[in-house]
């Protein structure tokens, strides 16, 4: 790679975005490209390609436009008065990611991919997906695109999400059930990128995260990046002040990424994310991969991983099939041990309770994913001053949840 | 795949291997999550670790199995079991079961730095993967960063037997042998080679080896005998009809 290729898009300070970019995207020891090396130039003009989009006019304003006529961006930040009461504390703000087009923040960044792989003359989009969100929202992109979308999905996951097979279905993508390994997340991860290293000449793997070799994690944090830039700018305006906290919900990482960034430099922001503590700390029963995890290497990265001690990758479990991931995004393992974001993990019955609170208080419905970052955000603002401000990314609504919920309260649907 | 389709059937396995004229034995240790394997090789994984079988119990039986034959052994893992044993004692482990190389296929070019160093501080082979991809500049780094030989994927894909060799695959072979002479190391081409006429061909094509793994881990599937890999190896070597 020449240095060509490693400079910073020209165009991010412009937009304040962060000025992180590092080179073979290593976050300290973290990141890096571990992959076959069939997938190497196509990495390196994914790279290029990507960084070159990026300080185009022409693209970024495809870009915000469609973000805005398409998505329904920018997202609101709501004050949500009666949890701010009933949680006796804090206030406490939602960026309502649950309500741009598709139901949830992967919009941001499978518009950014999508439009990159027209740009680069790519004829069929592949992409994985656990929950169902990411799938949909590759597929929306695909239809909007005029590209053909071919989805990988655990067979355990097509069970439990089949409303969202259906949708990705109807928007003309192919799922395709994934029966190796634990059948979740990432095997479908494991399935995507073996037909890429057998398609990459005609085809883009739309990750759905800040997971995988770079350029991904850094790509998939600018794309995602809208998050915390509009966020930024809504609290100043409605508060005129920063936050003091701001979290997340994190299961590959991108909504926290995407809401992180645009306060890393802000010292006195509070950074949280919030893993799938599931039902136990015992290997199998949880996704809490930074917060009971260790290094290693997997999909072509060095991060965290959940994983026994001769390095095979464990089983994990969460009400929440997008956070049902034994790895994380490399950035987070680096923020981690810099200090500078805090990692906790929220059980699967916290994560229910705040589900049915913000339903019952606020209407609104939201992710199972999401009701982990709100299960934290209860408790922080409960033990915090009232003149202390709470931000929470509502990553996305839940109505893909409803069977899961439904079960879980004896109620057949 | 060691340990396939348990501990002892494999080592009976290897020693077939041996005995019908296979130069390198390939001993690929099971992972939970191959990406560069295609069905034949995750079944056989698969196999291995519901057999018991670990990074270290393949060692283990490593050691005793290459006192048993004459070539080479050399195994085929991913970067995260080595990474968690540590990359200097991974190595320094392997040597001393008298291991000659590794290949790792989740490892390229720009990553290999820390493990040739230790691999070469081991007297260990580290051979590079080169791909279709790779294109000239690419192909001619890889092959001055590998040990032992130069490992040619010889298409797009994951590992898995395929009918016929495309000619795409000749055409690769030929750009990429001059990279390894100058290397001095020989070329291996593997991935979807299965039979006689594929051996026949990467070698008229002008590779000095062939790495046929999948169509050798099908007849293990099959639970066939020994002696049937034996003869499928003397057929592969053009030893018998
Ligand atoms: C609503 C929602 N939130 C969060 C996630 C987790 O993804 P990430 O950690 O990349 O934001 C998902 C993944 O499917 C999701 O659907």
């Amino acid at each position: 790679m020449t240095d060509r290729h490693r400079r910073r898009p020209p165009s991010a300070k412009r937009q304040g975005l962060p000025l992180r970019y590092p080179p073979r995207g290593r976050f300290g020891p973290f990141g890096g490209q571990y992959v076959p090396e069939t997938l190497m130039p196509a990495l390196e003009q994914l790279e290029r390609g990507f960084l070159q989009a990026w300080a185009d006019r022409t693209f970024r304003d495809e870009f915000d436009r469609l973000a805005r006529q398409y998505g329904g961006r920018p997202s609101p930040l709501y004050p949500a008065a009666r949890l701010t009461q009933h949680a006796g504390g804090a206030q406490i703000l939602l960026k309502r990611e649950d309500l741009v087009h598709g139901g949830a923040h992967k919009f941001n960044n499978v518009l950014g991919q999508g439009l990159l792989a027209k740009r680069l003359g790519k004829q069929r989009i592949i992409a994985e997906t656990g929950a169902g969100q990411h799938g949909t929202a590759t597929a929306m992109i695909g239809a909007l695109l005029g590209l053909p979308v071919e989805v990988y999905m655990g067979a355990v996951d097509v069970e439990r999400q089949s409303h969202n097979v259906y949708r990705m279905q109807l928007m003309g993508a192919k799922v395709i059930p994934v029966t190796t390994g634990t059948q979740t997340l990432k095997d479908a991860i494991n399935e995507a990128l073996r037909d890429w290293v057998a398609s990459v000449e005609t085809t883009h793997y739309l990750l759905g995260s800040v997971v995988g070799p770079h350029p991904y994690p850094v790509m998939v944090r600018t794309f995602a990046s809208s998050i915390g830039i509009e966020l930024r700018e809504q609290v100043l305006a409605l508060q005129g002040a920063l936050p003091d906290l701001v979290i997340a919900c994190v299961g590959a990482g991108s909504n926290a990424l995407g809401t992180f960034s645009a306060f890393i430099d802000d010292s006195r922001v509070g950074l949280l994310g919030v893993e799938a503590g599931g039902t136990g700390r015992s290997a199998g029963r949880n996704s809490a991969t930074l917060s009971l995890g260790s290094p290693g290497v997997l999909h072509g990265a060095r991060t965290y991983l959940l994983q026994d001690h001769e390095g095979q990758i464990q089983p994990t479990h969460s009400i929440a099939a997008g956070l049902d991931y034994p790895g994380v995004g490399p950035e987070h393992a680096y923020l981690k041990e810099q200090g500078r974001a805090q990692y906790r993990s929220v059980d699967d019955a916290a994560a229910l309770r705040a589900f049915h609170l913000l339903a019952r208080l606020e209407g609104i419905l939201p992710a199972l994913e999401s009701a982990h970052a709100l299960a934290a955000a209860l408790e922080e603002a409960a033990r915090r001053p009232a003149d202390d401000v709470i931000v929470v990314t509502l990553s996305g609504r839940g109505d893909k949840d409803l069977i899961t919920v439904a079960a879980r309260s004896g109620v057949s649907l | 795949m060691g340990g396939d389709p348990t501990p002892k059937r494999s080592a009976a396995y290897v020693r077939a291997l041996a005995s019908g004229g296979a130069s390198v034995i390939e001993l690929g240790v099971p992972f939970s999550d191959p990406i560069a394997d295609g069905p034949t090789i995750q079944a056989a994984g698969l196999r291995s670790r519901a057999g018991g079988t670990t990074l270290q119990s393949l060692l283990r039986s490593a050691k005793q199995i290459h006192r048993q034959i004459d070539p080479p052994l050399v195994l085929m893992l991913y970067v995260n079991l080595i990474e968690q044993r540590g990359v200097q004692p991974f190595f320094d482990a392997v040597a001393a079961v008298g291991i000659a190389g590794v290949i790792v296929p989740d490892l390229p070019l720009e990553e290999s730095g820390p493990f040739s160093e230790a691999a070469q501080a081991a007297g260990i082979d580290l051979p590079l993967l080169a791909a279709p991809s790779s294109g000239p500049r690419r192909l001619a780094a890889i092959a001055r960063s590998s040990s032992g030989f130069v490992y040619l994927v010889s298409r797009y894909g994951t590992t898995g037997a395929r009918k016929g060799l495309s000619p795409q695959t000749r055409e690769l072979i030929g750009q990429a042998r001059e990279h390894a002479a100058s290397a001095r190391l020989p070329l291996a081409p593997g991935f979807g080679i299965a039979t006689p006429a594929d051996v026949r061909a990467v070698w008229a094509a002008g590779a000095q080896a062939a790495v046929v793994g999948s169509a050798l881990v099908r007849t293990v599937a099959s639970g066939a005998p020994p002696t049937a890999l034996r003869t499928q190896v003397e057929r592969l070597m053009g030893r018998r009809r």
